[in-house]
């Protein structure tokens, strides 16, 4: 898409040295790819973490009673799974990671807009993270409330709750700034000729998702600052005991926490429609559908989170009308689902990791969206809301959504990232067995949902006993196959020889350079002639 | 699918096998012609691709079809959730108390009792209170849920349409115990249900007026207080320290921090009662239990340490 021709002289982002040496040099950086790697490694950190978490609450429902902890400790154990995979994993998540290494180079610029601004995010990421981890260590022991911390139960309880929101608090604070820099590094700093509608739609949907995070995370940052004065200061809130409101709690956290799904899947959706064209090896289907799309799917979802309160008590008026929102926003990820289906239709398609990855992305994000319509529509959220098939929807949409964009991400942009290439055939292997193992976790919790079993259970009554060890089969299926595809991806970082620069005949700016990217990625700034998806 | 439990299934299956139904078939649609294009179209069979920059008339087709198919959807969730709305006037009344980590249901002529017991094909309303944090009562097999918020009272109302006991959950995480806080819902034929309605009004009648045995009403109040729910009677321990034998016993209790050994007497109990985080007895966490001031009197009180110097 662009006139350029690149030597390979200068040093490449991963061998330079700047001022400082080995690790201190990657803790001083501004150049955004290594910023980029820095949030992988430290995510993936808790990512592995939330895993483990997982696996172990997996294990104590593998059959009533008590297995292996007692009921507190479980109580803590899901509310520190849901903050770290929430707040240190999929929030940031696809965005922090690859938004930082490809976003610039997609535009066609040395940089973000502002680097050290950047690093001060991801500074700011890892203080929260340990203020986190602190409340599991300090006060009255680790917090135990979820991690939607409801009043009047996160005002009650003697757990160490203030420190756990101190720590999201910050951790907002490093997602709005991020969101920040993203959008003025797309208007500021895009190559001559890269107009808004030759953007690559990976760029598209960081930038819907920056305009979320810059606006909605100021009032979660509110409200956890007004639980911390509640149960510091005795001001009354959300406890009806001393004059507040536990209904305006709910409010003011949805309010963020659902535009905060959209935070998590819009750059998961972009970046599966970057994935689909070059292996289909033709431009995407209705680009300017798609950016509507994106948008609405911004816009639309800052006005449906009155659907996490269908039983609160809400009036009927807002239970419907939240309820008719919910299913508008279903329409443009509708739009995505056919636009990606019709790129692949007469496309010529190089079946390798990354693109299974996206049509296994596509198989469980529907199932994601389909259970959606069930919790949107208001009857039958009032049967299964609070129970397992609300976590069995959003398992499928944020882990098998983002989560699975996350990997195919990293299979896609492996190659360009470290110039080196991973083995395929291990890596199909893995994708089959994650995905076996992904449904055998999730899809049972449908089941038990629809017979009734409420969600946040330590422990549960013989009738959902089968279903129940039937996904804690999944959940090690699950683990086996993500230990192979982490092996495979670690063990190709030690390989000798080196990938080449397009090893997936990509047509988007960051596979015309050369592997790895050089410091400031371009030798001279590329004059874009041509829309991004380029086939001839 | 439809041997529902309550007046609302039918109306909320209907939504069920809408949506399900459509999503069915879209999932497996999209899914197949993925397969087949990546099967049809794979660089071995379609060298070339054919570059096809979009479709405005399939844009809007496919945006048009599903806006239509969602608005259906959203009518039939509308629709089995509108009659849940408004009681009929003729509704019986019960108060539903739900609390850490126990159900209370009061019946209009002074009935108490934790489990619910009901008239089949009578029009049941709930008017719901919580006197600590948030709860949820749902009965799975009645399709309905509603929150209980402390400060609030939300109802909720149905009918039970065939006899039979169903599960009563409840689905707001309400902390240690929240997984335990279930109970039954009796569903009764009418002559049956009047029969052991006045049964049991008679008997609390009788109860004021017969000889008391000592600790019998205070037994009565422990059971409905939800008391046994962290209590044990039989010496295990739960949540808080086990009623059998507490009274009289010396125990190690922390106040403010420091540790001193006291005497289970009247004042000790009543004080554990109305501030229980004053004495905690030591081993136990702190902060579990609510003061039932507002719950139990002076005399009731009372009665209730008559009842635990029964329980040796």
């Amino acid at each position: 898409m662009a006139e350029q021709t690149i030597h390979h002289q200068e040093p490449n982002y991963l061998e330079y040295q700047g001022k400082y040496k080995g690790l201190a040099g990657w803790l001083t950086t501004t150049d955004h790819k290594r910023i980029g790697l820095l949030y992988f490694y430290s995510m993936m950190t808790f990512f592995l973490s939330g895993v483990v978490m997982g696996l172990l609450m997996k294990y104590e429902l593998i059959a009533p009673g008590e297995q292996i902890m007692g009921a507190q400790t479980y109580n803590g154990l899901f509310t520190l799974h849901g903050l770290t995979m929430i707040f240190l994993f999929v929030i940031p998540g696809v965005a922090a990671v690859y938004g930082n290494f490809f976003l610039p180079i997609l535009i066609g610029a040395k940089d973000v807009a502002f680097p050290r601004l950047n690093l001060a995010s991801w500074y700011l990421y890892i203080i929260g993270a340990i203020v986190v981890l602190i409340s599991q260590f300090m006060g009255d022991g680790p917090p135990d409330t979820g991690w939607t911390f409801y009043a009047p139960y996160s005002l009650k309880t003697n757990t160490n709750v203030v420190a756990a929101v101190t720590g999201a608090f910050i951790l907002g604070f490093s997602s709005i700034l991020t969101g920040l820099n993203f959008i003025v590094t797309m208007h500021r700093m895009r190559a001559p000729g890269m107009g808004w509608m030759r953007m690559p739609l990976f760029c598209w949907t960081l930038y819907g998702t920056g305009w979320i995070q810059l606006l909605a995370t100021p009032i979660i940052g509110i409200t956890f600052l007004m639980v911390m004065a509640e149960r510091l200061l005795g001001i009354g809130f959300f406890d009806p005991t001393i004059g507040g409101d536990p209904i305006l709690y709910q409010h003011l956290f949805w309010i963020y926490s659902h535009p905060a799904v959209y935070i998590m899947i819009l750059p998961a959706m972009g970046v599966i429609t970057e994935i689909i064209p070059t292996f289909a090896r033709k431009t995407i289907f209705g680009y300017t559908a798609i950016i509507i799309s994106s948008m609405a799917i911004a816009f639309v979802g800052y006005f449906v989170w009155g659907h996490h309160m269908f039983t609160s008590g809400m009036s009927s008026t807002s239970r419907w009308v939240f309820s008719l929102l919910t299913f508008l926003v279903a329409i443009p990820s509708a739009i995505k689902v056919f636009n990606w289906t019709a790129t692949m239709y007469k496309g010529s398609i190089n079946i390798q990791p990354p693109f299974l990855w996206a049509i296994a992305f596509i198989f469980v994000f529907m199932i994601g969206g389909f259970s959606g319509l069930v919790v949107g529509s208001l009857a039958t959220d009032i049967h299964v809301h609070d129970t397992a098939f609300v976590v069995a929807h959003f398992h499928y949409i944020v882990f098998g959504g983002t989560g699975f964009a996350f990997f195919g991400a990293l299979h896609y942009w492996y190659p360009k990232m470290f110039a080196k290439m991973y083995n395929i055939r291990v890596a199909n292997i893995g994708l089959l067995i994650f995905f076996i193992g992904f449904n055998l976790l999730y899809f049972p919790m449908f089941y038990l949902g629809l017979m009734g079993m409420p969600r946040r259970y330590y422990d549960y009554i013989p009738m959902f006993e089968p279903a129940n060890l039937l996904s804690t089969i999944g959940s090690w299926i699950m683990a086996i196959g993500l230990t192979v595809i982490l092996v495979n991806l670690s063990r190709a970082r030690k390989m000798t020889g080196k990938a080449v620069d397009d090893p997936w005949d990509g047509k988007t700016l960051e596979w015309q350079i050369q592997s790895p990217p050089t410091v400031e990625n371009f030798e001279e700034i590329p004059t874009v002639t041509t829309g991004p998806y380029d086939y001839k | 699918m439809y041997s529902g439990a309550s007046n609302f299934v039918s109306g909320t299956d209907d939504a069920f096998v809408v949506i399900i139904g459509i999503s069915v078939i879209f999932l497996v649609g999209i899914t197949a012609a993925m397969l087949w294009f990546t099967y049809r179209y794979s660089k071995k069979r379609n060298p070339v691709a054919t570059q096809i920059h979009g479709s405005n008339t399939l844009e809007i087709i496919w945006t048009v079809i599903p806006t239509i198919l969602v608005l259906g959807m959203f009518y039939y969730g509308w629709a089995g959730y509108q009659p849940m709305i408004k009681a009929p006037d003729d509704a019986m009344n019960i108060k539903a108390t739900a609390r850490m980590w126990s159900w209370l249901f009061e019946y209009e002529n002074g009935i108490k009792t934790d489990t619910l017991y009901i008239p089949k094909d009578k029009a049941v309303t709930l008017d719901m209170v919580s006197p600590d944090v948030i709860h949820s009562l749902y009965i799975p097999a009645f399709r309905v849920k509603e929150d209980i918020v402390p400060g609030k009272e939300n109802k909720m109302w149905f009918i039970g349409t065939k006899e039979g006991s169903y599960e009563l959950f409840c689905t707001e995480y309400c902390g240690l115990s929240h997984s335990y806080m279930f109970t039954e819902v009796k569903v009764m034929p009418v002559d049956e249900f009047n029969a052991w309605y006045t049964r049991m009004a008679d008997n609390a009648v009788q109860d004021s007026t017969k000889p008391v045995v000592p600790g019998a009403k205070g037994k009565q109040l422990v059971q409905v207080n939800g008391c046994i729910a962290c209590h044990s009677l039989d010496g295990s321990k739960l949540i808080g320290p086990t009623f059998r034998g507490v009274y009289g016993h010396n125990v190690v209790v922390v106040t403010d921090g420091k540790e001193r050994e006291i005497t289970v007497d009247d004042e000790y109990i009543k004080r554990s009662i109305y501030e229980p985080n004053a004495d905690v007895v030591k081993g136990y966490i702190q902060g579990q239990m609510i003061s039932y001031k507002e719950q139990l009197s002076d005399d009731e009180v009372a009665e209730i340490i008559e009842y635990l110097k029964t329980l040796k």
